[in-house]
């Protein structure tokens, strides 16, 4: 199922994403995904997430479409040129995968071989615009496919707590350009930003998700300020997260404050992607609280 | 060494038309092969459509101070243009556009690389020789130095602070593009059609 075809009938679109592990044993993580997320329309999986080599999103997202759950295929343009990422692109088709989240990615000097050759052969954009050649039937190098094209609904990224949030926005209308027809955002903690940001995102006419972390405790928060582009933990936050450390460590504040965040983004935009980073037991909880 | 080549005349043609532009040739270092002829053939046929308010031919203009000391005869004839169009390779566009901050700037060649020497090239203004000169889309910036993935689409969510993501000390290269295309009044270059780089345009020369 498309996850697109969801946003047109007006539905408010709740995903959750899964990391591969580094190594091939992934029944533990099916367990999980089918317990916990199965309230969920949409599990994306994670590319080689932060640059750390893992199992691959495209065979994750097998196994989780064969246990009957909707994957969301992550692809990245790190670590693969226009060849592999288009061939993948087809692997996906035939395997049934139909919802992309296309991104540039990480450098690879950030994960844990910075040794690699970062590759960048294509970008966001161009990516999305490769998927969109190959759903006319034509490669990027002009040649035609055999048979009848794929067809996807390719989700695309912003950051819309950004400090340079018009660039975003600039770089929001060039994926739409391209033919991104869904977003999912970085991870919101000031929803009166993001609310700012929907007001001018909305002329662009699709729809959007916006993106959740549960925060574990004040420590990761203040890593983020300091770490993670486009997060901003506000300072009561983190004083929240200070104040009971066994509630937080129970994750009871951070459900708290995660359902506080959706609940007033909500009326703003079309879905939720929640990045639960291995609190996936805490999703239904979260989704309970927020009142979807 | 390097190798200049002009664009395609249709693309020097949406860079001029309706506009008055200044020209500036860079005869510059030994180490770079110009297209003199070409050039001085294009821009006789723009100043013969009278759209050419001067033209000033020199060397080194990847020099700041040399390139003040020039472009200082010709203030007026650059502050009657609407744009400067710079036939150099890639870092004397670069080196232009960052002196004349409030004019739009445009590259007339396409840099691609020879083996050899480099020639005078300050490194504030790298010119990646990737042979498809993208400085007409980016005001001036090169994205193929200035950003670390070398993207040609916009910028990636990964600055912090306006800073890349690679590197802490470096300015991310497209907050530097989008700031500099706000600062000419021409953000609508950014609603150019999706790029899609040509790795066969970037092998040097000598090999093709």
């Amino acid at each position: 199922m498309k996850i697109t075809e969801l946003f047109e009938r007006g539905e408010f679109v709740v995903s959750a994403e899964v990391g591969p592990p580094k190594g091939f044993h992934v029944e533990h993580l099916l367990e999980e995904a089918k317990t916990y997320l199965s309230g969920v329309t949409a599990v994306n999986v994670t590319d080689n997430q932060s640059s750390v080599m893992r199992l691959g999103s495209l065979a994750m997202c097998k196994a989780l479409k064969d246990e009957g759950l909707t994957p969301i295929y992550q692809l990245t343009c790190r670590d693969r040129n226009r060849i592999a990422l288009q061939s993948d692109l087809l692997s996906a088709a035939m395997f049934g995968i139909e919802n992309l989240l296309l991104l540039t990615g990480d450098h690879t000097s950030l994960g844990d071989h910075p040794q690699a050759k970062p590759v960048f052969d294509l970008d966001s954009v161009s990516l999305i615009h490769a998927v969109k050649q190959l759903e006319e039937g034509v490669d990027l190098g002009g040649n035609k496919l055999v048979g009848e094209p794929p067809k996807f609904a390719k989700g695309a990224v912003v950051s819309p707590c950004s400090d340079s949030v018009d660039a975003q926005l600039a770089k929001m209308e060039r994926k739409v350009r391209a033919g991104a027809e869904y977003f999912q955002t970085q991870a919101v903690f000031e929803p009166e930003k993001f609310i700012k940001f929907m007001e001018k995102a909305k002329q662009f006419g699709k729809p959007v998700q916006v993106g959740i972390i549960i925060p574990k405790s004040a420590g990761m928060a203040k890593f983020m300020n300091d770490n993670v582009a486009g997060i901003h933990v506000p300072d009561e936050m983190i004083e929240e997260l200070k104040k009971d450390k066994e509630k937080t460590k129970a994750g009871i504040t951070g459900v708290e404050i995660a359902a506080r965040i959706i609940k007033e983004c909500r009326p703003y935009c079309q879905g939720v992607h929640i990045m639960a980073l291995g609190w996936e037991s805490k999703v239904p909880e979260l989704l309970k609280q927020a009142g979807i | 060494m390097l190798i200049t080549q002009l664009k395609a005349r249709d693309t020097i043609a949406s860079l001029t038309e309706g506009k008055k532009v200044f020209i500036i040739n860079c005869h510059g270092c030994k180490e770079v092969y110009f297209p003199e002829k070409e050039a001085a053939a294009l821009q006789k046929e723009l100043a013969d459509a009278g759209n050419v308010t001067g033209i000033m031919t020199t060397d080194y203009i990847c020099n700041p101070e040399n390139m003040e000391l020039r472009l200082k005869k010709h203030m007026d004839e650059i502050n009657a243009a609407d744009a400067v169009l710079v036939f150099s390779c890639g870092v004397g566009v670069q080196a232009v556009s960052a002196y004349l901050e409030d004019k739009p700037v445009y590259a007339g060649c396409d840099t691609c690389r020879l083996p050899g020497f480099q020639g005078v090239t300050p490194l504030e203004y790298d010119c990646g020789q990737c042979g498809e000169c993208y400085l007409n889309l980016t005001g001036g910036i090169c994205p193929i130095t200035a950003c670390s993935k070398s993207l040609v689409n916009g910028q990636c969510g990964g600055a912090k602070n306006g800073m890349c993501e690679v590197d802490n000390n470096m300015e991310c290269g497209w907050e530097r593009i989008y700031r500099r295309l706000k600062e000419i009044g021409r953000l609508d270059v950014l609603k150019c059609p999706t790029q899609v780089r040509n790795y066969a345009t970037d092998k040097e020369v000598s090999q093709q």
